[in-house]
């Protein structure tokens, strides 16, 4: 079965704030931590990305040359690039040292929503309003995408990319994924538009939330629903949801500005943190350590365990 | 004195050639001098000597390499036009003729290579190692050399080696021989003094007198059988010239008689001196004088009359003596007459076979026929008849005369058969395709066509009757006329029509319709046809229309028959042969989808219930491109496919319902019936569910909201209020003022067909203007971006667009809506902006454009929440931002801005109505900024500013639920 094993101790969640960071970039759309954790990336509503170091608090760089807000962000697996896409229907290659534009690359017809790197940064994935995912080479200086996957009825919300799976949830209620090695494209409705879709960390399943306030929590081979989440507030905007480092829970953002955890299994919710009074737009959660990333308005908020104690070096502590 | 001298003259002999008489008068000759000795070349010109070791003769002009006018170096010219050539220079480009000829360097005559020559070649080579091997201090010193020396052997050689042969031994089939005794005979002739005749003799028939079994084979001489001299000259084939050495031989006995076998010396000739050298070795040597190092051997001239070479007897030569040249075969035919065939001469015979000794009778040549005397070489082509055009006198006439004449069609070729009479004589059996529709037809229908034909034919027979009658006075008129026009067509054709027409299948009927533009026509051509199915013959009189003059009936008639013969369906045994095209390769077409995920309603139901799985899943071949594969590090799933992405199939292109959105048939979807599509799960909004059109499209965001909603009523009460709106719309194009909503009623007939996404240029037309000039825009853009999104916000029911600022409102108007109407619901622009009453919302114009412009899927939050601090927004952006989202107080500041910039655009505004004009865009930056993002607040303002209608008024008195 997909479940994770159970935990023997109870699974501490991130309910303790460890910093909150102005990011002094308009609203922030989106926040990423990079592959291994130490660094996140915030997409500005005022066209910048900026890369950070959320433990330290400190801003590392900026990278500007979106010509509109920036929506999405990635890192690559070697930290050396970084690919964002945003209002201005561009996608953008950086690299990370010199903050210089690598590649610039147009063909959407809107704006692009979300941004990928395959795993081994090859490819960059790139989901767009114009209902089409473009599937972009970073090794050739092609201008033109590799593959345009164009099944999607709509706009495509949100999209991630496994090691031979690129899933993609769209407006049109339906959450699809790509099976390169089967070549199969597997395609579940789920009623609702959806706003985010993630794997699970054992890749068995999909977690998916959708405009109807609901997460489900998808067997990803034969698309059964193995769990529902419900109790959190999003029917308007564009949220996300993501699963916590060992899958034990699920957590999503909320419109009412907090972030709901539930147990994975039990789909029971096991905690709320108000995290401010907007909305929760971003969140992202550390690849191995119990800390979550959030972006609410023009803030992103760091959250670990309680146990967990910060060495303070500078910024402002919790609002 | 002078006799002595005449004496001593005759005995002198003289060497050389004499000075000339010196001549006392005449003055001493100067000795040519040295530097006037010239050497000339073969043309004749001069050559210097500059002695043995400096070079020997010069060469080229004064030993350069120029010319009388000087040396002139090609020049090095290369430009674009004219690409200086590549040289490649060869040896021979530095050689003259000299050095190409037979003594120079590089001579340019074929020669057989090394692999290839025999070792005869190099006689003289030979010769010189044996001599000074002689004068060697140590004399086997280059015999040695010899022996260790590699072994360079011909190629033929080689062969020879591998096939058994030895060398010595003569090539050919083994052979018995007979020894030879070599009797001198006593006649013979002696011409000069006879030699003594011991020695060589004795030593060449030593070899004779070995013993030879009779069960022993030898290998045929070394001898060359037959020399195959290519016969030159004008001459009859085996004629030789007068043979001075026969001619001196005199006939002695009948024919010719040689003394000397003339084929023993051109034998010896052909093979090298072997023979010389052998018979060089009795009597006198003729190298007494000594042989020059370089110089061919002298034939023995005083030696060749030795014995052995005389033939004492003709026929008990061995036959395998070789001696096969030119005289051979009269030879042995006279010799073996009667006797055993020789065989071989002709060869191994085959076993089992003999030569045959009754010589095969000779061809019997007949003369040819003699030619009488009054034959003319011309000839006269006799006259082809067919069989029912000649009278019987003219047939009988032809007959007698042997004229040709053409029989039945039945015997005629094979074009004039049809392919079911090829069959029939081919033997082939028929195909099996269903010849007429009427096979496939069950009994109970055949029946029942049955008696409609009959009902049908009575009915006719009847109707052709009373026109019969009625025509019958008139036709009596008309017959000659007509007659007279009928001859204008051909009978035959007629004929034609009829048969091509009879036995086909109804289906294959009435497939083309050449009179399509005429109807009336057409049905009579109709009609035509069907009596020509039918196989009447008066097919084309009773078609015609009786009304219609004796011309134009006339003329019809010829149309028709042509009609019938050209357009003649293909024969049902041919028809089954072909299928009609099923894929046409069409422009008008265009690649779709061959899955589609379909029948949402189910899923909705699925989806409903919770019943995920089998039922909300579909699953498609899906080809990933290759290189997508090889960047993913995964092998190809499908390697021997082109295709990428779903399987495509081919559709109308410009079909309107390829741009139709409405994804389901029968079914509302999510997207575009939402009140349907609520209905199902809440009975409460049984009054949307109602209403069957619903003006708006609206994107899926809604769906929450709209549930929501189904209980409240003021929703409806603006969902009605929407309608009227739409219905308005709808009769009246669209204007300027109208509070448009940007939402044009979709036809409920669209709602029928597929969803399918748009060509990637529909996209392409809506955004490409703007695209890149946004990508760059710099801060200071955004401003002027600010004020260009102003512009367009005052008049409200146009902002329906995503992008372009740029555009006119104007031109938007025009352009815009049928775009829409065909836009799937990605660009779908109107949304409902805020949560409580979406409906209301999408009628009025978006306002913020920062963030209402693309937000066609889920929004993004807001930046700046409504109850935060201005003060956060730093940049120019957000502070665009936040500009909509202030309240009322803090909107006094923000006109100022808006005003600010108005001013640079509205350039027909004056400055003396500063302050008019001032109020009059407060009014309408209230109005624009009215539906700000989940703004509240804004809602009053909109109010005011809003133009269209009784709607926004009702609006105003709405109760407001704040977030």
């Amino acid at each position: 079965m997909a479940f994770p094993e159970p935990q023997p101790r109870k699974q501490e969640l991130p309910r303790k704030l460890l910093r909150s960071l102005d990011c002094k970039q308009g609203a922030v759309r989106a926040v990423r931590f990079n592959v291994d954790g130490n660094y996140c990336l915030t997409c500005g509503s005022d066209k910048s990305l900026k890369l950070w170091s959320p433990m330290r608090g400190t801003l590392l760089k900026t990278y500007s040359g979106h010509g509109y807000e920036v929506l999405d962000a990635d890192g690559s697996c070697d930290n050396s690039h970084l690919t964002s896409c945003g209002s201005d229907k561009t996608v953008i290659l950086w690299d990370v040292a010199t903050g210089q534009v690598i590649r610039k690359l147009r063909g959407h017809a809107g704006k692009v929503n979300c941004v990928r790197f395959n795993e081994e940064a090859t490819v960059i994935l790139s989901g767009s309003i114009d209902t089409s995912v473009r599937c972009w080479d970073t090794r050739s200086r092609q201008r033109d995408p590799i593959q345009i996957l164009d099944e999607a009825k709509d706009g495509v919300s949100s999209l991630r990319v496994s090691e031979h799976e690129i899933l993609t949830g769209s407006v049109d209620g339906r959450v699809r994924r790509y099976d390169l090695r089967m070549g199969q494209l597997h395609s579940d409705f789920v009623d609702s538009p959806v706003t985010c879709v993630c794997f699970s960390k054992d890749g068995q399943c999909t977690l998916s939330s959708s405009l109807d306030s609901t997460l489900r929590l998808l067997d990803k081979d034969t698309g059964e629903l193995l769990g529902e989440y419900k109790g959190h507030k999003n029917s308007r905007y564009k949220l996300e949801c993501c699963l916590t480092e060992k899958d034990t829970h699920v957590v999503s953002c909320s419109e009412d500005g907090s972030v709901y955890y539930w147990d994975l299994v039990q789909g029971s919710l096991s905690l709320s943190v108000s995290v401010g009074k907007g909305v929760v737009q971003s969140l992202s959660f550390h690849p191995t350590e119990p800390r979550l990333l959030t972006a609410s308005e023009g803030s992103i908020q760091l959250w670990g365990e309680e146990s967990l104690v910060m060495e303070e070096e500078e910024g402002e502590g919790p609002a | 004195m002078a006799a002595s001298d005449s004496d001593s003259e005759d005995d002198f002999v003289t060497y050389g050639t004499p000075l000339e008489p010196l001549e006392e008068d005449e003055p001493l000759k100067k000795p040519i001098r040295l530097q006037d000795q010239t050497v000339k070349d073969e043309k004749g010109r001069f050559q210097r000597f500059h002695g043995a070791f400096t070079g020997g003769f010069s060469a080229g002009y004064f030993n350069t390499a120029g010319s009388k006018e000087g040396w002139a170096p090609s020049t090095f010219v290369s430009s674009r036009h004219q690409k200086a050539e590549k040289q490649i220079f060869k040896p021979e480009d530095f050689m003259d003729e000299e050095d190409l000829g037979e003594h120079g360097i590089a001579p340019k005559e074929i020669m057989t290579t090394d692999d290839f020559s025999s070792k005869a070649k190099d006689r003289i080579e030979e010769k010189a190692r044996a001599l000074a091997a002689l004068s060697a201090p140590i004399p086997g010193a280059t015999i040695l050399e010899d022996l260790v020396a590699a072994a360079k052997i011909s190629v033929g050689v080689q062969l020879l080696r591998k096939m058994g042969w030895k060398e010595g031994q003569g090539v050919g089939p083994r052979v018995k021989r007979k020894p030879q005794k070599q009797r001198p005979d006593t006649d013979m002739k002696f011409y000069g003094c006879p030699l003594p005749p011991e020695s060589s003799d004795k030593s060449e028939n030593e070899d004779d007198d070995d013993y030879a079994p009779e069960n022993v084979t030898f290998a045929p001489k070394d001898i060359i059988p037959i020399d195959f001299t290519p016969k030159e000259g004008l001459h009859g084939l085996g004629y030789r010239g007068l043979d001075p050495k026969q001619a001196l031989s005199g006939g002695l006995r009948r024919g010719h008689f040689n003394v000397f076998s003339v084929g023993s010396e051109r034998t010896s000739s052909l093979l090298g001196d072997d023979k010389h050298r052998r018979n060089r070795k009795g009597g006198v040597l003729g190298q007494a004088f000594g042989v020059g190092a370089l110089e061919e051997e002298d034939d023995d001239i005083y030696n060749t009359d030795s014995l052995s070479r005389y033939d004492t007897t003709l026929c008990e030569e061995e036959p395998g003596d070789g001696m096969y040249g030119w005289t051979a075969p009269q030879e042995y035919m006279k010799k073996k007459k009667g006797s055993d065939k020789d065989v071989s001469y002709v060869g191994k015979i085959l076993e089992g076979f003999t030569l045959a000794s009754i010589p095969a009778a000779p061809k019997k040549v007949y003369q040819p026929p003699e030619l009488p005397r009054d034959y003319r070489p011309v000839h006269y082509f006799r006259p082809v008849l067919e069989a029912g055009s000649a009278s019987d006198q003219v047939v009988q006439v032809l007959l007698a005369s042997g004229g040709q004449m053409t029989q039945d069609s039945q015997q005629t070729g094979r074009h004039q058969m049809n392919a079911a009479q090829r069959r029939e004589l081919l033997g082939e059996t028929a195909l099996q395709g269903p010849s007429s529709v009427f096979d496939l037809l069950s009994s109970k229908d055949k029946e029942r066509i049955k008696e409609l034909k009959q009902a049908a034919e009575e009915k006719q027979a009847a109707a052709a009757a009373a026109a019969a009658a009625a025509a019958a006075a008139a036709a009596a008129g008309r017959v000659s006329a007509q007659q007279g026009l009928s001859s204008r067509f051909q009978a035959p054709a007629v004929d034609e029509a009829l048969s091509a027409w009879q036995n086909i299948s109804v289906e294959a009927a009435s497939a083309f319709k050449p009179f399509e533009k005429n109807p009336e026509k057409q049905g009579r051509y109709d009609e035509y046809i069907t009596q020509l199915k039918q196989g009447r013959k008066d097919a084309l009189e009773s078609s015609m229309n009786q009304h219609m003059t004796e011309w134009e009936r006339g003329r019809e008639r010829d149309e028709f028959i042509r009609a019938a013969v050209l357009y003649k369906p293909n024969n049902s045994t041919l028809a089954c042969r072909f299928t009609r095209g099923k894929h046409e390769e069409d422009a008008d077409k265009v690649d779709v989808p061959r899955d589609q995920e379909n029948d949402i309603d189910d899923k909705t139901a699925a989806v409903k219930m919770k019943m995920f799985g089998k039922l909300t899943r579909d699953s498609f071949e899906w080809h990933p491109d290759k290189l997508l594969c090889k960047r993913f590090n995964i092998p190809d799933p499908y390697p021997g496919s082109s295709s990428v992405g779903m399987p495509k199939v081919k559709r109308d292109k410009y079909s309107v319902f390829n741009f139709l959105t409405v994804p389901e048939s029968t079914m509302p979807t999510a997207q575009g019936v939402k009140p349907e599509l609520s209905a199902q799960s809440k009975p409460s909004t049984s009054e949307n569910a109602s209403k069957p059109s619903e003006p708006g499209r609206r994107s899926r965001w809604d769906v929450s909201a709209q549930e929501k909603e189904g209980k409240d009523p003021i929703s409806q009460f603006l969902s009605l209020a929407r309608n009227e709106a739409a219905a308005e719309k709808q009769g009246s194009p669209l204007t300027s003022n109208e509070p448009e909503p940007g939402q044009k009623e979709e036809p409920p007939i669209e709602e029928e067909e597929e969803e399918s996404r748009p060509p990637m240029d529909l996209f392409k037309a809506i955004f490409a203007c703007s695209s890149d000039d946004k990508s760059s825009s710099s801060e200071e853009d955004s401003e002027q971006e600010e004020e260009e999104q102003k512009k367009p916000e005052e008049d409200p029911g146009l902002r329906q667009t995503t992008e372009p600022p740029e555009e006119d409102p104007g031109l938007r108007q025009t352009t815009e809506p049928p775009v829409q109407e065909t836009l799937p619901d990605t660009i779908q622009v109107t949304q409902p902006r805020t949560e409580d009453a979406p409906s209301t919302h999408s009628l009025k114009p978006s306002q913020d454009q920062r963030n209402n412009e693309e937000e066609f899927g889920p929004r993004l939050p807001p930046s700046i929440p409504t109850g935060q601090d201005r003060s956060l927004s730093v940049t120019p952006g957000s502070a665009v931002h936040e500009k909509h989202k202030k309240k009322c107080k803090e909107k006094h500041k923000a006109k100022k801005e808006h005003k600010h910039k108005k001013e640079k655009k509205q350039k027909k505004k004056h400055k003396k109505h500063k302050h008019k004009g001032k109020h009059k865009k407060k009014k309408v930056e209230e109005s624009s900024s009215s539906t700000d993002d989940s703004d509240d607040s804004d809602m009053e303002d909109s109010l005011h500013g809003l133009s269209p209608g009784e709607l926004l008024k009702r609006l105003k008195c709405l109760p407001l639920t704040k977030k």
